[in-house]
């Protein structure tokens, strides 16, 4: 799956802070000029071609924006008037605007957030946030959050599995006691794992912070080819403006 | 000052006049907050280069006294030297050496193993003592070779196997240079191959190991010296094969040889 177009080797930190600004600009640009998104989405689809994403990837990761969908498919039936009547429904003017620009924003943010992801690894999406000054602490939680997710999961699989073995099964409410049960245990199971952790990390000479090993910035090249996106955004946010007015 | 504690194997051991023993504990004892004595006055020598093996059964003492090595626990009475620098928790610099010159290996390699990818968790104890750059990756790449994990080093350590695990978390304390090696059941839940995969690391290593276990064959297979400890002191050292014959004294202390299994002469 990795591969190694421009998009890959990009560092994480414009990456990051690429996209956060791409998505302002499609924020910012207003709903009722249509071909602003299409201009938009093009620009995010042509990244995804760039970086060699396949659609069989990209396409059932976007199911994470389902619930939004869902919402903005109510908005035309609870919006305030006026009302265009399609078939036997009536639907609000402002609510089927409301709904259009959830789906398009939306639908272009999260395929931005795929690109990322799909793109970056994790270890390189934590140097990037470390690079970008978020607080070392806040860095250091999710990284141990990344490697222990694993480790955590096994353990409840196998706590699934030892259950089932003596007959217990999952459904109805009687089963909740038991669930919750299991779910405590991994909690301090999890607390002991941190004390264990902690303890070997003191064993190697742990004193507070953790030791920075690749010290490696993103180039001005860099910083100026990843900014092309939201500069491109933000081009077809201000034409989009200039055309409404 | 090594001269007066001549290795109870005979194993001949190279020291110069004024090496000190890579390990020297004396009267330490050692109670918990909560009023249990674990610890009641353990003695012991180790000298540079040996393999010893720390034989005991569960709740002898071991963990407790591996902890007091590199001043973790400390507060009870007594002494432990390494390398001839005694281990002072109030010295913050000392206890940085200290922890240095003792490099232990937990039992769960998942424990050990904290960082994103193999090579930086190898880096992370150099790191900590202040190594950067081509140093520091000289260092990882070594002590990696050492346990045969070369290869190994941008993988996330979810990606390995247990037995490889466990390698690499050898050589995180191996990237420090120790003077002394501990190891808490090394060959818990490994595979007969990786047990002997990690045996025949160990061997080739050069430097001083104390292996914590109730494994009684790898303690026969791995170190030529054993001790054997019960109730939070030492109550037997000698060569390991001498102690595993002493039948009626090991099943005293719970770690009888598995039903069927004979030493040969």
């Amino acid at each position: 799956m990795h591969r190694h177009t421009p998009v890959h080797l990009l560092p994480a930190e414009v990456k990051i802070v690429a996209l956060v600004l791409f998505v302002f600009a499609v924020i910012a640009t207003p709903v009722q000029q249509v071909w602003a998104f299409g201009v938009l989405a093009a620009l995010i689809v042509a990244v995804a071609a760039r970086a060699q994403l396949p659609a069989a990837v990209v396409i059932p990761r976007m199911v994470v924006e389902v619930p939004f969908l869902v919402f903005a498919a109510l908005m035309p039936l609870t919006g305030p008037d006026p009302v265009v009547a399609v078939g036997p429904l009536d639907l609000s003017v402002p609510g089927l605007w409301a709904a259009w620009g959830i789906v398009a924003k939306g639908t272009i943010g999260v395929l931005g957030g795929i690109v990322l992801a799909a793109t970056t690894s994790s270890r390189d999406l934590l140097m990037g946030l470390r690079n970008l000054r978020v607080p070392p602490l806040m860095v250091q939680i999710a990284s141990f959050m990344l490697r222990y997710l694993h480790v955590v999961s096994d353990e409840m699989a196998r706590m699934r599995v030892a259950r089932a073995s003596r007959g217990f099964q999952e459904t109805g409410v009687r089963a909740w006691p038991v669930l919750a049960q299991s779910a405590g245990a991994t909690i301090i199971r999890t607390y002991e794992r941190g004390e264990r952790v902690h303890l070997a990390m003191l064993a190697r000479g742990f004193t507070g912070t953790m030791p920075v090993l690749d010290d490696l910035r993103a180039t001005g090249a860099q910083w100026l080819i990843g900014l092309a996106l939201p500069a491109a955004g933000l081009m077809t946010c201000l034409s989009a403006w200039m055309v409404q007015a | 000052m090594t001269n007066a504690h001549p290795s109870p194997t005979g194993a001949q051991i190279e020291h110069g006049q004024n090496t000190p023993p890579s390990l020297a504990v004396s009267g330490l004892a050692y109670s918990y907050p909560d009023g249990h004595q674990a610890l009641h006055g353990v003695d012991l020598i180790i000298e540079r280069g040996e393999r010893v093996a720390l034989l005991g059964p569960n709740g002898a003492g071991k963990t407790t006294l591996v902890m007091h090595l590199n001043g973790i626990l400390a507060g009870g009475l007594g002494e432990v030297r390494v390398a001839g620098l005694a281990v002072d928790p109030g010295d913050r610099s000392v206890l940085q050496e200290i922890r240095r010159r003792v490099g232990i290996v937990f039992q769960d390699p998942d424990d050990q193993l904290f960082m994103p990818t193999v090579g930086e968790d190898v880096a992370f104890g150099p790191a900590n003592l202040g190594l950067r750059g081509t140093e520091l990756q000289q260092r990882v790449a070594e002590a990696l070779d050492l346990v045969g994990m070369a290869e190994y080093s941008d993988r996330p350590p979810h990606h390995l196997s247990f037995g490889q695990r466990r390698r690499v978390a050898v050589a995180t304390v191996l990237s420090m240079r120790p003077e002394i090696l501990v190891l808490d059941e090394p060959s818990s839940n490994l595979d007969p191959a990786s047990r002997d995969e990690l045996a025949q690391v160990l061997m080739s290593l050069d430097v001083t190991i104390l292996m914590v276990t109730h494994d009684l064959l790898y303690a026969l297979e791995v170190c030529p010296r054993s001790m054997v400890m019960a109730e939070g002191t030492i109550v037997a050292d000698g060569p390991t094969r001498g102690l595993l014959r002493d039948e009626e004294f090991m099943a005293r202390h719970r770690l009888a040889l598995p039903r069927g299994i004979r030493l040969d002469e």
